[in-house]
């Protein structure tokens, strides 16, 4: 077993990041006390194949009730790799997201946007092999929220990875291409790297589009690398 | 580095019907539930509580918490995490929206003492709206005083901030709870690490 390096925080936003304000009463004040990495960040949960049943990879199919949920019909390619470019197998990748009205399924959501009886919004794939995962799904709507005056979120799905570690969980969204609420968005905007903000933004792909079916995006994720030396213990 | 990591982006306020449905009542299954110890795990069987706080001390409703931790002998699991597995499973999650007080809890076993570790703990990462990146932390126990005196990490920590680490024992008509409160913010900030 070897260890994780060290998060790159030039490719994350800080704890405390004002445009987002919810961040300004929830983030750490202090800063966060780094500790030799163990046993214990080495290690990380597995989940068998089993964990993903027949019709979890397909947003379109596993919330029907009476009929097809509206929107565009969309396919998600990706891989999951790591920092040196090494295919991470066997990673759950769980999935959730608005419908193409843009209105959230969860009990909380109240903005006045027509829920779909077609679609639940949420789901969970696995990589193969070679790292790579693929689902379908609607494309998400835009919805407005209330961090600052004509706020709106552009179209994204949320994604969860737990990765080879507990050290490389990782939470994030992906976006679409070419979204002119991406440059308003303080979410997008606190990572202030901006060549980290393009690796949170699928490419379309007329290749992995589905011909009659449905349009193709790819999306790779990509997690901390493992340290070059196995760990002493 | 041949490629650059993936930004993290915050869980949000809409996670549930997502990644803890079973929990808040939504039509989709679990792979990840409160119960990191089933009835047949070997150990002393135990439930870990707490309550998350805000910079204005109130209590968030909308946080998840996941922990992490090893068997009673001290090892981390390799074995596929499984919602129906009785035993040992290693991996818990909890979301604060549906207990009357914004608790998390957790079903589990007292954690043995890790190999390159000197006393027992519990891994932790909190998400959150407004948090667009996770918080890695850890439990530890406040009846392994001595254990705990040794433990390299915790004794990295200042001594004024120690505490927000260590979790109170206490015998309830249920069973023996552990309780430990995340304070994101404030005298008590609980201390995060960069793991």
């Amino acid at each position: 077993m070897s260890t994780f390096k060290p998060r790159d925080w030039g490719s994350h936003a800080p704890f405390i990041a004002p445009g987002y304000k919810s961040t300004v009463l929830r983030g750490p004040t202090r800063p966060a006390l780094a500790i030799q990495s163990g046993l214990t960040e080495g290690t990380g949960p597995r989940f068998a194949p089993a964990a993903v049943r027949k019709l979890d990879h397909d947003l379109t199919k596993n919330g029907v009730t009476n009929g097809e949920p509206i929107g565009e019909r969309i396919v998600v390619h990706g891989r999951v790799l790591d920092t040196d470019g090494r295919p991470q197998p066997n990673i759950v990748v769980e999935i959730w997201q608005a419908n193409s009205a843009g209105r959230y399924v969860h009990k909380v959501d109240q903005h006045e946007a027509p829920l779909d009886p077609n679609f639940r919004g949420s789901g969970r794939c696995m990589t193969d092999a070679n790292g790579n995962y693929k689902f379908y799904t609607i494309k998400p709507g835009a919805y407005p929220w209330g961090n600052h005056f004509n706020a709106w979120r552009p179209n994204h799905i949320h994604l969860s990875v737990f990765g080879p570690g507990f050290a490389t969980r990782l939470v994030t969204q992906m976006y679409f291409p070419g979204d002119p609420l991406l440059e308003l968005d303080p979410i997008f905007l606190e990572t202030k790297d901006a060549a980290a903000r393009e690796r949170l933004i699928s490419k379309f792909s007329i290749e992995k589009t589905e011909e009659g079916f449905a349009l193709g995006y790819q999306f790779d994720i990509v997690l901390r690398g493992r340290n070059a030396t196995p760990m002493e213990n | 580095m041949a490629y650059g990591e993936t930004p993290s982006q915050t869980v949000g306020p809409y996670f549930a019907y997502g990644l803890t449905a079973g929990q808040y009542g939504y039509d989709f299954s679990d792979i990840v539930t409160p119960t990191v110890a089933g009835s047949d795990a070997k150990g002393e069987h135990i439930r870990i509580t707490g309550t998350v706080f805000d910079g204005e001390n109130n209590r968030v409703n909308d946080a998840m918490i996941e922990i992490w931790q090893a068997d009673a002998d001290g090892v981390y699991s390799e074995k596929p995490v499984d919602v129906a597995d009785t035993g040992f499973r290693g991996l818990g999650r909890c979301g604060t929206g549906t207990d009357a007080n914004n608790r998390f809890w957790f079903d589990t076993i007292k954690p043995g003492v890790v190999e390159d570790a000197q006393a027992p703990f519990v891994n932790v990462i909190v998400f959150m709206r407004g948090m667009l990146v996770h918080a890695f932390t850890r439990f530890y126990f406040d009846d392994e005083a001595e254990l705990n005196a040794k433990d390299a990490v915790l004794q990295s920590v200042p001594a004024d901030r120690r505490n927000s680490l260590v979790a109170k024992r206490i015998q309830t008509p249920t069973g023996i709870e552990y309780q430990i409160d995340i304070h994101m913010q404030g005298d008590a900030e609980t201390v995060f690490f960069d793991v």
